[in-house]
């Protein structure tokens, strides 16, 4: 994964949730607390203030990735803030420098080893997996579709837009879902019939990942 | 003496819970890790290490247990921890005790000296004391 890529994917995701956050937070508001676009929107704009400041483009991908996981940890509050921040440095902290050879791992197996990192991230800090109704139902299908992908030959921007695809496809699926995790637990059997927040959050996420591919990146065979 | 770690997600919360502390035991270091780092409502991970740092400072080694209210206030607990010293660790001990209770009654035992096993399970065993009035009414 290129600096550049990192770097339009963390922007293209802060202009995504700035855009999509009312839904989001009234997404939020039916079965949580009714912020979780908000404070993704003010964490997001604060990684973008971020990468404007520090000229961030000298930096690696993983570099990028893994301080924009620390400005989420400090701002975004909720338990979104604290899974994605540490979400995304485990993902940052799974990308190899440059300088360390990362030419010789497949695009695609890069992006796979850190989207896993990413997942394992998730699962382990909340205690949670698929069907519990929450941004791993989005993320988990994304990472099944990354991986179903490798090593076929699909290119990177295929394989990509395929697990853009599966993150949608879960979010939909978790509209019946009873949650068990999160503020939406509280509910119980309420919080059936609507769509989870997190899961939204993460299929946009996923989505720009997919779309802010560079082209030199996308034709790569995984 | 033990300090005291507050985490919530309104540091308004947590004025008012310092205040009750204050009165119960003045001695006593108390941090509050309230809101984000912006000051919106919400838990901080690095303002709760942020936080633990001072007190342990303030505990001049007899170290701090964290009181914690809702949801992501013990993911940001936990993230803070791994990422603290591992004698900033053995120093903490982390209560699921209420947060209101746990932090008055720690408070009270950490006031009388008592070491940081001793006032964790103070904080711990506030879940257990009845809240509402015991025996037959008069």
């Amino acid at each position: 994964m290129s600096a550049q890529w990192a770097q339009a994917w963390l922007r293209a995701s802060a202009a995504v949730v700035h855009d999509r956050s009312t839904w989001l937070t009234e997404l939020d508001a039916a079965i949580g607390d009714g912020d979780h676009g908000i404070n993704l929107d003010r964490g997001f704009g604060l990684v973008v203030a971020r990468l404007d400041a520090q000229e961030a483009q000298l930096l690696p991908a993983g570099v990028v990735l893994a301080e924009a996981g620390r400005v989420m940890l400090g701002s975004v509050g909720g338990a979104s803030g604290a899974l994605y921040g540490r979400a995304l440095a485990r993902a940052g902290a799974a990308i190899p420098e440059p300088e360390a050879g990362a030419g010789e791992v497949p695009p695609l197996e890069v992006i796979v080893r850190a989207f896993e990192a990413a997942v394992e991230a998730i699962a382990a800090l909340g205690r949670s997996g698929p069907g519990d109704k929450t941004m791993l139902d989005a993320l988990v299908p994304a990472l099944g579709a990354l991986r179903a992908s490798a090593g076929t030959g699909t290119n990177l921007g295929e394989a990509l837009a395929r697990a853009a695809q599966a993150a949608e496809a879960g979010l939909e699926a978790t509209r019946p879902l009873v949650a068990r995790r999160g503020r939406a637990s509280y509910l119980g059997e309420r919080s059936a019939g609507h769509l989870d927040p997190g899961a939204a959050s993460s299929a946009l996420l996923v989505r720009a990942l997919a779309e802010t591919c560079p082209a030199a990146e996308r034709v790569s065979a995984g | 003496m033990v300090g005291l770690v507050l985490v919530a997600h309104s540091p308004v919360l947590l004025a008012g819970l310092r205040a009750m502390v204050a009165q119960a035991a003045p001695a006593v270091p108390v941090g509050e890790a309230g809101g984000t780092a912006v000051g919106a409502l919400g838990t901080s991970a690095p303002k709760v290490l942020d936080v633990l740092r001072e007190v342990l400072a303030a505990s001049a080694g007899d170290g701090a247990v964290i009181l914690i209210d809702l949801g992501s206030a013990a993911l940001a607990v936990e993230i803070a921890l791994e990422e603290a010293t591992a004698e900033e660790r053995r120093l903490t001990r982390l209560s699921g005790g209420p947060i209101v209770e746990g932090a008055v009654l720690a408070a009270v035992e950490a006031a009388s000296g008592a070491p940081l096993d001793d006032v964790a399970r103070a904080a711990d065993g506030a879940a257990g004391v009845p809240k509402l009035p015991q025996g037959d009414a008069a």
